[in-house]
């Protein structure tokens, strides 16, 4: 047998399982969808003395409010949000994104909560959810409370998350009129890892002109990288191609990769240049 | 010392009861526990794709769920597409089309594209490779199950 010894419990409710992560604290593992944390304890590199497992406790519903904004219950599976016509709809990036997220076969049973609490800076959703500026709800035995994605990612596989707390919906603000969305990235392979990806976010006014900006890129750093310098930039001009050339060299500036087999930090800063200035002109266009 | 559990998963149409631990792999209880040894294992950290079987219908990698998770739900392994002598359309063209050569990634592959045809009857050759993504094979360069793909969509459509 591949991973080491683990007591599993397996709640029916959110009450029991945040009871029983209470009680074993940093022993204590939630399980969600196990495609990152199942692996690491194949390898033995993670062993959880307890697993508790999420897998019953519901909180999968994804709702779309009435004012465009969208609600994604921690335990929603990827496929589930890649599929909803709501999100499609009022947060299209979302579904841009998910299709790049490993495989078919990976979607089926991840989970958007499981992906955030595991905080890998080269995953693309924490990247997008800091672009969308995501209200994330963590709750423990002790109470509620909601913080900001920026806040919520503090370090490579590191998150705000305290030992008896749990991610249990992620909120995403309606995005305003005349907001164009795009995701990006460039990986060796469909689905490896990438070595740059980029989320844009761009809304104007009636005459055009640009009232707002996210930028987010994964790979980019200790925890998913925010270029807000390159953002604030562009509020306030027409989002001509100069526009956008300099915001995408100030991204190239703002973010800190750190560099894999695959890519130097150079290249991968190179990258980011590039593929910002892309995702510029999509989301530009698509703020109509 | 982790606690066994008793654990009855039904796969392909069949209960089978054991005691487990909670760390046993659904994958090593297909083929173990099970003895359905047509689910393959390669990487075991969810890359290759070779254990992939369908859960409640959907591909996924049965190295990345535990079995005592799966009780409860309906297991397919690549056992419940065809034998030798009746193989399904699906394996027919594998067949036909030089799909496989060792064969290893084989079951995984066929698992993965079962669920892709179902939900799209006349893919575009991008999809198919899309599609297969998440499955490695090391032999054949891939032209040829693409090929097979295709071909078995035709055959489905009745084209």
């Amino acid at each position: 047998m591949k991973p080491a010894p683990f007591d599993w419990h397996a709640p029916d409710s959110v009450a029991e399982a945040l009871a029983l992560k209470a009680q074993h604290g940093e022993a204590a593992r939630f399980l969600a969808g196990g495609q990152s944390l199942v692996p690491a304890m194949n390898f033995r590199v993670s062993q959880p003395a307890v697993l508790v497992d999420l897998n019953r406790v519901g909180l999968e519903a994804i709702e779309a409010g009435t004012d465009g904004s969208l609600t994604i219950g921690a335990m929603a599976r990827y496929v589930a949000i890649e599929r909803h016509a709501g999100a499609a709809g009022s947060h299209p990036i979302l579904t841009e994104a998910l299709r790049e997220v490993a495989h078919p076969q990976i979607r089926n049973r991840g989970t958007l909560g499981g992906n955030l609490s595991h905080a890998d800076p080269a995953s693309e959703m924490p990247a997008v959810m800091l672009a969308l500026n995501a209200r994330l709800r963590l709750r423990s035995a002790r109470g509620m409370r909601e913080v900001a994605a920026a806040d919520f990612f503090v370090g490579p596989l590191t998150t705000a998350l305290a030992a008896d707390e749990m991610l249990e919906a992620i909120h995403l603000p309606a995005l305003p009129a005349r907001t164009g969305t795009a995701w990006l990235e460039i990986a060796r392979r469909r689905g490896d890892y990438a070595m740059m990806g980029v989320a844009a976010v761009i809304s104007r006014d009636a005459a055009g002109r640009c009232i707002g900006a996210r930028i987010a890129c994964c790979s980019a750093g200790p925890t998913p990288m925010a270029a807000p310098l390159a953002a604030a930039a562009l509020v306030g001009t027409m989002l001509s191609d100069a526009d956008l050339d300099a915001a995408a060299e100030a991204v190239r500036k703002e973010v800190a990769p750190t560099g894999s087999v695959q890519a130097s930090p150079a290249y991968q800063r190179h990258l980011a240049g590039v593929i910002a200035q892309r995702a510029l002109l999509m989301a530009r266009e698509r703020a109509a | 010392m982790t606690r066994p559990l008793q654990v009855t998963i039904r796969i392909n149409g069949s209960d089978y009861t054991r005691e487990v631990e909670p760390r046993l792999l659904l994958s090593d209880f297909i083929r173990h526990e099970a003895g359905l040894t047509g689910t393959h294992v390669g990487c075991e950290h969810g890359v290759c794709g070779a254990c992939t079987i369908r859960l409640d219908g959907a591909p996924v990698r049965s190295c990345l769920v535990f079995a005592v998770q799966a009780q409860g739900h309906d297991v397919r392994t690549v056992e419940s597409l065809g034998e030798p002598g009746s193989l399904s359309v699906l394996q027919q063209a594998f067949r036909d089309a030089h799909g496989l050569q060792c064969g290893y990634c084989t079951p995984g592959i066929l698992m993965t594209v079962s669920a892709f045809l179902e939900e799209n009857a006349d893919p575009s050759e991008e999809a198919v490779r899309h599609a297969l993504s998440g499955n490695l094979c090391r032999c054949t360069g891939y032209q040829g199950i693409v090929d097979a793909v295709l071909l078995a969509a035709r055959r489905m459509r009745g084209a």
